[in-house]
């Protein structure tokens, strides 16, 4: 039953509120892209064990869509920020990297 | 004899006595008793039977770790099997059975399981699985049928209510003896909210019992003025008979109060389960004591000692008149001080070590209790009842150096804290060799949100287990004002896991580890040597620690018994994973009020009474209730079917299409937007047109399908399924909040806003123009065109859009005026013919015109070409969600299924979920198949059954006959035919 602090309305939304949507930061491969690329897009999602950037709404809320780093090991969740990101903020990368030290970056 | 002391009894009210019964038996006891503490106090020692070997089973323990002492509870509504006697208030009227016993308890037929032990070794179960199936079917399963289950299953609905609480805290504290108490009051003078929960009905734990000296006040003054002090404080919270079932993550805590478990029939609900978010956990939960491993430990009669002295002291019951005391430690001591100074005989404290320096072993030879050290009880005699210890060297092999008579044992192997919810959420265990036991590493806690330690343990949960230990843990955890408890020296205990040591096979057949499930030291020592040498393993292999008790007294015993028989330490084994919940928890308790009428919110459209006041049988779609068919006095459900079907064909009928998904697409992108959702082009439709579309999602699978309709140069109204439109809803805003969030689009599901009437059969504009109020001509009003304006003087918006393959009007209009529209439409169809029609009628029609229906032809491995519907499909759009993956080689593939009809040869109906066989068989044996059936069903209008379904070749077949397979094991043939079964021309929905 995770706790996730919805970026747009403020709450801290308990996990019943939430629904969750795979994987942060996908870029999304369409018509002319490489069966290579397209099956990366669609189906080889990371599943790290440690930290891991993903999607969730505020279904019962607000209905916001926004993002979530959190380890997948111990729960901890390092931020939430707006699903309008290209990328995860520079400040919440550095509040990361000083938590996990050998943390390779979101890419 | 067990029986009741003329004096003393801290717990109970010897003014108010309580009459209960047992197997029949009417006996009797006092306010503030257990069931257990009465049923010892009436000499009621046997209490059950075990689990595999149906051998005699009395009260062990005194609390929630009791294994042996569970009972059939209560009777018809109230009937609730495996309650624990020892942690069931004792009331007027009380009623209980024992369990597990066939014909009696006193003469049980199943004992003969206890003669066939060695038939019935570890990894029995797993073993017989592995003889052929006649041996399970006529040897196996009648023996396991007539020896397994506890309790019985309760039947007929519950008559007690239970509820739910939601509570936020600061702290949530467990456990209500000294250390949680002093915690609760620090913490709560500190301004925290603090929720402080106990799971018996009194404050306290074991200290007074044991007769502690705080802050210079005998520990029941203390208790009784902190509680005081608590009650007083605002930001406190204390809830007593309330069990903290399990932790998780982010500081989530489940906890079970039984409200009304002791006054039945009061009017307050059973349970109350609490929901609880807590910023930090704190556990004062103390520890458990463990049994000895010595043959015959599970005699009745057997029993820790910490639970003969709560006996002794809270209830003034004696469990024995001549009780032997059996120990590794000092802390045993105290129950034979104090089965002395209720003027009970002891007649030997035996005692596993060699040297006794402590003050309590002192004390007890002071006043003339005989000690022997470095001694073991050998085994202990009797059958239902101790009558007797034999006792040699604890060093040797079993030798018997004397016989001492007795009616009851009282044994310590030492004490376990109770780790439980520290770790739930993967708090980690270090092993304290001192102490012999597991207790946190403080280090290792289980973490929060933030990383930071979610429970902190203080007190005997912690591994300080004297009085003054726990609290000074707490001070040293939380601050605070400095409280003293005098300590008592304790000499160090002894780590005994067998006695006596070098016991023999014939007595480690009698050493019992767990109680309920049946499992000997000679089990877990075979498990190692038939190479389980996990831990994990050997708990599932010989079932150790798998009871409803899940191994409260045994697990600690039993890792250690593992750990010896691998030669290896007791930590480097390890424990089993400790889960949720504590003890267990009724699911009345969890379902709470999600019973009968409420036990799902329910969806009705705003013509739902009316269809309830018409005999509508109603089916479940998603949370909605829609009418399946309006079945007419004499009728059944087919027949009703049939009458609404053949009479919207010949006449007029009406369907509450209300739970149709409405979704409005507005702003300056939204064509845009349209065209990438849909697999068409919804741009360039026109102001007051409609079109169908299909939505598939990015594998290009089909996900939802629907009419949209242009209201403006910026608005689109989309229509969904029914099930669709919460989930399509979803999709658009993921899309545009997360991929195209530059595009300026807003959605808004208005599906409630409207109900939706489909009037559909030759006559429906006969009755739209009977009603009046707009022009519904052919001419003006089109096929696929739609227009708002009045009917009968409602608003409507009336689209020519046709389910059925008749001419047909969905007449949408606010939900307000939905029962008003509808009744006005029946009205004024009366003349006409009308009748009102169902889901099953709709769901029949929309098959005889060869329509797909999201859920029967499509099951997400459907792409839409797969359905003939490539017409649906843009080729100039560049790109639209799902496209990429249509593109796919396989989804091109000439091999895939595709629609068609199919119609047998006998006019029969093709069973549902039937496969069409091939020639030959796969790898694995089974028939290949070549397609299968989507939907299959009996047309009224046609007389004969009629099918849609998928075929290698799909339309390429027609004329081919194929076979479908049934359960039976026949099959039914079929020729595949158009699925455009009725008006191919498709005249009548354009008329
Ligand atoms: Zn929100």
């Amino acid at each position: 039953m995770l706790i996730l602090e919805c970026p747009y309305c403020g709450v801290k939304a308990e996990e019943t509120e939430l629904s969750p949507g795979y994987e942060a930061h996908l870029k999304r491969f369409g018509p002319g892209s490489s069966p290579e690329e397209f099956e990366a897009y669609m189906f080889a999602r990371k599943n790290p064990k440690g930290v891991h950037f993903e999607r969730w709404r505020h279904a019962y809320g607000c209905g916001k869509w926004f993002l979530a780093a959190r380890c997948t090991a111990t729960l901890e969740v390092f931020g939430t920020y707006p699903a309008q990101s290209g990328e995860p903020p520079a400040d919440l990368q550095a509040k990361i990297k000083a938590k996990r030290p050998n943390w390779e970056g979101y890419k | 004899m067990s029986t009741r002391l003329q004096k003393g009894g801290r717990l109970i009210d010897r003014t108010r006595s309580a009459s209960f019964t047992f197997n029949g038996k009417r006996l009797s006891g006092f306010a503030g008793d257990t069931l257990a503490s009465s049923l010892l106090a009436n000499d009621q020692m046997l209490v059950g039977r075990s689990f595999k070997y149906h051998r005699p089973r009395g009260i062990v323990a005194s609390g929630a770790e009791e294994p042996n002492a569970l009972v059939n509870m209560g009777e018809g509504g109230r009937f609730e099997p495996n309650q624990r006697v020892t942690t069931t208030e004792l009331f007027d009227g009380l009623t209980a059975t024992s369990q597990n016993h066939w014909p009696s308890l006193e003469f049980d037929v199943g004992v003969v399981n206890n003669y066939a032990a060695r038939f019935l070794p570890a990894g029995f179960y797993y073993k017989t699985f592995m003889f052929p199936r006649f041996a399970w079917k006529h040897v196996f399963e009648p023996i396991v049928r007539q020896s397994a289950g506890l309790g019985k299953v309760p039947q007929g609905p519950e008559v007690d209510r239970y509820e739910y609480a939601y509570a936020f805290c600061d702290l949530f504290i467990v456990g209500g003896g000294i250390a949680g108490l002093q915690a609760a009051l620090v913490a709560g003078q500190a301004g925290s909210r603090v929720i402080l929960v106990e799971q018996t009905a009194h404050w306290g734990g074991r200290a007074p019992v044991d007769g502690d000296v705080i802050d210079g006040k005998p520990a029941d003054q203390w208790v009784k003025d902190t509680v005081q002090a608590l009650e007083k404080l605002p930001n406190v919270t204390l809830r007593l008979r309330t069990m903290a079932s399990g932790v998780y993550d982010h500081g989530y805590v489940l906890a079970d109060e039984k409200v009304a478990d002791h006054t039945p029939g009061d009017g307050r609900p059973r349970h109350r389960l609490w929901r609880i978010r807590a910023g930090k956990i704190i556990s004062a939960q103390g520890a458990i004591e463990r049994p000895l491993s010595f043959a015959g430990n599970d005699i009745p009669g057997v029993m820790l000692a910490s639970a003969v002295r709560d006996y002794v002291v809270n209830f003034a019951v004696s469990p024995g008149d001549r009780t032997v005391v059996v120990t590794n430690n000092d802390d045993a001591y105290r129950t034979a001080i104090a089965l002395k100074e209720a003027g009970l005989e002891v007649p030997a404290i035996i005692d596993a070590r060699t040297s006794l320096t402590g003050d309590l072993p002192a004390k007890a030879k002071a006043m003339g209790i005989r000690v022997e050290a470095g001694r073991a009880v050998v085994k202990v005699k009797g059958g239902k009842r101790v009558t007797g210890v034999s006792i040699g060297l604890q060093a040797g092999e079993g030798a018997v150096l004397e016989d001492i008579a007795c009616d009851a044992v009282a044994m310590s192997g030492g004490w376990s804290p109770v780790v439980h919810l520290w770790s739930h959420c993967a708090g980690k265990l270090v092993w304290d060799e001192a102490q012999a036991h597991f207790r946190p590493d403080p280090k290792r806690p289980p973490t929060n949100q933030d990383g930071a330690a979610m429970v902190a343990i203080v007190g005997a949960a912690n591994g300080n287990l004297s009085a003054a230990a726990a609290l000074a843990d707490v001070a040293a955890q939380l601050g605070g004002s400095a409280v003293t408890a005098v300590e008592v020296p304790e000499a160090a205990m002894l780590a005994v896991w067998i006695m006596p040591q070098g016991a023999g096979p014939a007595l480690k057949m009698k050493m019992w580890l767990d109680y309920q499930n049946d499992v000997k030291v000679s089990d877990v020592q075979l498990a190692a040597r038939e190479g389980y040498t996990s831990v994990e393993h050997t708990k599932r292999y010989t079932t150790l620690g798998m009871a409803t008790d899940q191994g409260k007294l045994s697990n600690i015993n039993g890792l250690a018994v593992l750990a010896g028989a691998l030669n290896d330490q007791i930590p480097n084994v390890g424990t089993t994973t400790f889960r949720p919940p504590y003890t267990p928890v009724p699911f009345g308790a969890l379902a709470g009020e999600s019973r009968g009428e409420i036990f799902q919110p329910l969806r009705k459209s705003p013509m739902h009474g009316w269809h309830e006041a018409h005999n509508a049988y109603l089916e479940p779609v998603g949370l909605w209730r829609r009418a399946y068919c309006y079945p007419r006095a004499g009728e059944n459900h087919e027949q009703a079917v049939n009458r609404e079907i053949l009479n919207a064909r010949a006449n007029v009928g009406m369907l509450d299409a209300s739970t149709l998904g409405k979704i409005i697409v507005k702003g300056p992108d939204a064509g845009r937007f349209l065209d990438m959702l849909y697999t068409n082009v919804m741009s360039n439709l026109g102001i007051g047109k409609c079109r169908y579309g299909l939505m598939c999602n990015e594998q290009g699978f089909l996900s939802d399908d629907g009419v949209v309709i242009r209201l403006s140069e910026d608005s689109w109204l989309c229509h969904t399924t029914t099930g669709g439109a919460d989930r399509i809803h979803g999709w658009m805003e993921d899309w545009l909040q997360c991929e195209w969030w530059d595009w300026k689009v807003y959605t808004a599901n208005v599906t409630e806003e409207y109900a939706q009437i489909a009037v559909a059969g030759p006559n429906a504009r006969k009755v739209l123009e009977k009603l009046g109020g707009m022009d519904v001509s052919k001419e003006t009003l089109p096929f696929m065109t739609f227009a708002d304006g009045t009917l009968g003087g409602l608003p409507v918006r009336v689209h020519r859009i046709s389910f059925s393959g008749e001419l047909s009007y969905e007449i949408a209009t606010p939900a307000s005026h939905g029962l008003a529209l509808w009744e006005a439409l029946i009205e004024a169809g009366q003349e006409f013919g009308v009748m009102p029609y169902g889901t099953e009628a709709m769901h029949i029609m929309r098959a005889e015109k060869g329509f797909i229906m999201i859920g029967d032809e499509t099951d997400g491995t459907v792409i839409p070409q797969d359905l003939n519907l490539g017409w649906a499909i843009s080729k100039k759009k560049a790109d639209y969600l799902g496209k990429r993956g249509q593109e796919r080689t396989h989804l091109a593939s000439p091999d895939r299924w595709k629609l068609a009809g199919f119609e047998t040869l006998t006019g029969g109906v093709i069973p549902d979920g039937s496969y069409i066989i091939a020639d030959g068989h796969n790898a694995n044996g089974q028939r290949n198949t070549q397609g299968r059936v989507t939907s299959t069903y009996y047309s009224p209008t046609l007389k004969k059954g009629i099918a849609m379904g998928l075929i290698k070749g799909g339309m390429d077949r027609l004329g081919d006959v194929v076979e479908f397979n049934t359960v039976a094991g026949s099959t039914v043939k079929a020729k595949v035919v158009d699925p455009v079964f009725y008006d191919k021309d498709g005249e009548k929905g354009n008329a």
